[in-house]
């Protein structure tokens, strides 16, 4: 059977490669850069972060060396703030609005929310504790961060909740989506167990749909929260994209995650279809797994982009080459890929996106060669359970109210599922999660009033 | 370039900065590399009665990861008399235009000061400074502080000293009393030449949190020592201020040297403004070592420079007239905060500091609007979090000019206390008690007063 080749590196350098982009701050450098903190009154970073973490009140504790206590105003906002630490937009949330950023260099919040949370990840320190039982149960679908989120602030009101995850492992994007560099396994594992230690149930390997039926999850527990995501890349649409050496970018990620780095296939010339962040991480993952040359495909130009900056940055100092206002039309090759067909583009008049809409300029093909193609164009949306369930849904989101409930009362939704692209992120999730709980608490006790009566 | 030079009660030095009696005096060896590096003098570590020292000696408190002040229980030199003497001179020797002089500390009684005085002019230093001050170990044999402590003592010893002396002789107070003026008095009655002040405080310096052992932890057991650094500063400027006034010191012209945590050229200068004509310094070349004295020297030179002020000796006691009593203050003058939001980062200290703990006439304004602190939950992100972001605003009618906000303001220039009309002639407590005693002792009185000439404290 025909295989790509997998990494040439030493078993070594792809450990080193691998390692997390940013080190640990040690205590020292901690406690110098938790001093420079000027402790804002009302403080703009709290306001930026979805989460709305007291971060003065955290960079303070580390000041004065109190670290859980400093970890417990964290999570107190956001239970999966070791995620966030590492995985956060920093430059467009918190950070990006420190008083210091204007004449001076902001805080570095987030690796600070590192070394606090880190602190009781490591020492497996439970800093909440569940209320009394209410008797009420809750299922939550999907693991990930939302789910996460809104099962631990249900567990510490006293409710009993479940969540069922399709995958092997808890976690969602943290465990399977985020490059490894930013955010290895054992974080998003660490995290996970946490949630099981506030009393959650977590099962995993369950899919909602064949293991077990929506309806009875409706009638066996007192609300469902739906936190499931998105699905797989779209397929490409171009001739030639079932040959080998064609690869989802979502998986490819995963496979990092999951597997010994030198098992995991990979080109020497890859080229990565699309310009989101999943894009991009494919990208640096190619070229960390020894790809000698990764160049982007994107169809429109850099400002265009959706991916983050510092993530462009990122790209462009891994040394990965970009291919704007090129469009793959496409894959060549007989059984494996020899190369990328794209047509050479230019803006045109605004689309619906309000972003110029790119045009082919005819006669203008050429051709990238490369032996693997790395499709991130986006994800499919799990449009099944939503019709299941008869939710109203937008473009393929779930819709929600202000107290994140679907249009169906009792069903709540959060995270990449009613978010539309460029807004989800693990933070926007975790908030999701967490207003939701909010809403389902409140709605339940409600219940439990009327009971009484 | 302006001239550092002094002439301190006869001891002259290229420039003000002597280090202070302490560790860093403590061998000729030592002293030799300080003035290569370029101290002006140095007060040689205290000699006199024989000692033994213990481990550990030094506590320390910090703030924001910064060394603030410094805690020691070292006694004085623990190192035999004779070889101190034979150093001295050497030293003396080796650095003629520089100021050497002599710290002693002996048993109360005249032969033994009549012995030491004895030996220290033998080395051909410039002066003997008299240890009254050491607060620890010292003064529980009755030397140092317990000597500085009591007037009578103080004048006594230092009578003794002048009458076996033919050099200037310092006496160096202890702050660790209520009234150091009756210290100075005593050592004027005394026939002292100059004063110093002040030697270190009193202090425990810290709990263990681990071991609850005290620091400088001396094999499980703790106790008082000397504080000194940064943290000392605002004492020592007053207590040298307090002696400066005294009149007895005045009428015979006294000159100070002053010390207690001077950490830069700034801190000398205020030094000098309030009356030292004369400056040691020790914690400072403790914590960073004698280079410190390079920028002492050239920022102090290039102040005097900016300032068109030929020689340091100009602007010694030059604050002093301004220091005033309570009573004598304008109570007309008035300033009110202004916040310059061209410079304001909207940090809100100044906000939080006058809302919770003054008088609450700061507001945050967003254009004309005042809003409250807080935000929509369902905001987030750089760009609504900065945009959105109010300005703090002073309330000038009710703003009391405390000066709390332009002291926590992280930004140097942005909040300014601005001096405005009070409507009112000028006129102080003293002069209100004299003319208006009612108003000061009845509070109907001063309401009525109050209203008349239009305070209104809301």
């Amino acid at each position: 059977m025909l295989t790509l080749p997998t990494s040439a590196l030493s078993a070594e350098s792809l450990e080193q490669n691998f390692q997390e982009v940013l080190p640990a701050l040690s205590k020292r450098e901690a406690s110098i850069e938790a001093n420079r903190c000027l402790f804002c009154y009302d403080a703009p970073c709290t306001h930026a972060c979805p989460t709305h973490i007291d971060i003065p009140g955290f960079i303070k504790k580390i000041a004065r060396d109190n670290v859980k206590g400093s970890a417990r105003v964290i999570l107190e906002s956001n239970f999966l703030g070791s995620t966030c630490a590492r995985v956060c937009p920093v430059e467009e949330l918190c950070e990006g609005a420190c008083v210091l950023g204007s004449d001076h260099k902001p805080i570095e919040i987030g690796r600070l929310q590192r070394y606090s949370t880190d602190f009781v990840l490591e020492k497996k320190l439970d800093l909440f504790k569940p209320a009394p039982s209410t008797g009420k149960k809750v299922v939550v679908i999907g693991a990930g961060p939302a789910g996460l989120s809104c099962a631990a602030e249900l567990a510490k009101l006293g409710h009993a909740v479940t969540i069922l995850e399709r995958k092997p492992l808890a976690g969602g994007l943290s465990t399977y989506g985020i490059v490894v560099f930013r955010e290895p396994v054992q974080v998003s594992l660490a995290e996970v167990e946490m949630v099981e230690r506030l009393g959650v149930n977590i099962k995993t390997g369950v899919t909602v749909g064949v293991d077990v039926t929506l309806e009875s999850l409706t009638s066996d527990y007192d609300a469902v929260f739906l936190s499931v995501g998105l699905g797989t890349v779209p397929s490409l649409g171009i001739p030639g994209e079932n040959l080998l050496g064609v690869v989802d970018g979502i998986k490819f990620i995963e496979d990092t995650k999951t597997q010994a780095y030198s098992s995991i296939p990979v080109g020497k010339h890859v080229c990565v279809i699309g310009a989101g962040n999943t894009a991009i991480d494919a990208a640096t993952i190619a070229r960390r797994l020894g790809a000698e040359s990764v160049t982007m495909v994107y169809r429109r130009s850099a400002s265009e982009m959706t991916a983050y900056n510092f993530e462009f940055e990122f790209a462009k100092k891994e040394g990965i080459e970009y291919r704007f206002l090129s469009n793959p039309v496409a894959v060549r090759g007989t059984d494996s890929v020899t190369g990328l067909e794209c047509v050479k583009m230019r803006l045109g008049a605004p689309d619906s996106s309000g972003r110029p809409r790119p045009e082919a300029i005819p006669d203008s093909n050429f051709v990238l060669e490369c032996d693997m193609v790395i499709s991130a164009i986006g994800q499919e949306k799990h449009q099944s359970l939503a019709q299941q369930l008869n939710l109203e849904t937008k473009n393929g989101y779930i819709v929600t109210d202000a107290h994140n409930q679907t249009s169906r009362p009792g069903i709540y939704a959060g995270g990449d599922c009613v978010r539309v692209t460029g807004d989800a992120s693990t933070v926007m999730a975790v908030q999701d999660g967490k207003i939701a709980a909010r809403g389902i608490h409140a709605q339940m006790l409600e219940g439990m009033v009327s009971a009484n009566d | 370039m302006a001239d550092l030079s002094i002439d301190f009660c006869g001891i002259k030095s290229p420039n003000p900065f002597w280090l202070a009696s302490a560790p860093p005096t403590n061998s000729g060896h030592q002293i030799h590399k300080a003035f290569e590096a370029g101290w002006g003098g140095a007060v040689w570590k205290t000699i006199g009665a024989p000692v033994l020292n213990v481990s550990n000696r030094y506590g320390t408190i910090k703030y924001n990861g910064q060394i603030i002040g410094l805690n020691n229980v070292e006694l004085i030199s623990d190192r035999p008399i004779e070889i101190n003497l034979r150093e001295i001179a050497e030293i003396k020797k080796l650095w003629p235009d520089r100021a050497v002089i002599a710290s002693a500390m002996v048993e109360s009684n005249p032969l033994a000061w009549k012995t030491i005085i004895q030996q220290i002019e033998d080395t051909g230093a410039d002066g003997i400074e008299l240890n009254y001050g050491c607060p620890h170990g010292m003064s529980e044999r009755g030397m140092g502080a317990a000597v500085g402590q009591v007037p009578e003592y103080c004048e006594q010893i230092t009578a003794w000293v002048r009458e076996y002396s033919s050099i200037p002789v310092i006496v160096k107070l202890t702050p660790n009393v209520t009234n150091i003026s009756a210290s100075a008095r005593a050592a004027v009655a005394g026939g002292a030449h100059a004063l110093s002040l002040i030697n270190t405080i009193n202090s425990i310096v810290g709990v263990n949190l681990e071991t609850f052992e005290l620091s400088p932890n001396i094999g499980g057991k703790g106790g008082h020592g000397g504080y000194a650094g940064p943290a000392v500063k605002p004492i020592a400027l007053h207590l040298m201020s307090q002696v400066a006034l005294t009149e007895e010191v005045m009428r015979a012209k006294l000159p100070i040297s002053g010390m207690g945590g001077i950490m830069n050229w700034q801190d000398a200068a205020e030094f000098l403004l309030l009356g030292a004509s004369s400056l040691q310094v020790c914690t400072a070349a403790m914590l960073y070592g004698y280079r410190v004295v390079e920028d002492m020297i050239d920022g102090l030179s290039n102040w005097l420079d900016e300032k068109g002020i030929g020689s340091v000796n100009e602007i010694i006691g030059k604050s002093l007239p301004r220091i005033s009593d309570f009573g004598d203050f304008d109570l007309s003058f008035k300033t009110v905060a202004r916040v310059n939001p061209d410079s304001c980062i909207q940090c809100n200290l100044c906000y939080i500091a006058c809302n919770d703990t003054e008088h609450q006439c700061i507001d945050l304004k967003r254009g004309e609007e005042v809003v409250m602190p807080g935000f929509d939950e369902r905001d987030n992100g750089r760009i609504q979090a900065t945009s959105s972001r109010p300005f703090p605003v002073v309330r000038e009618s009710d703003c009391v000019g405390c000066d709390l906000c332009h002291n926590v303001c992280p930004v140097t220039g942005c909040i300014t206390m601005v001096e405005v009309p009070s409507g009112r002639a000028p006129t102080t407590w003293r002069q209100l008690s004299a003319e208006r005693p009612e108003v000061t002792q009845d509070w109907e009185a001063m309401k009525r007063y109050r209203a008349e000439v239009g305070i209104d404290i809301h």
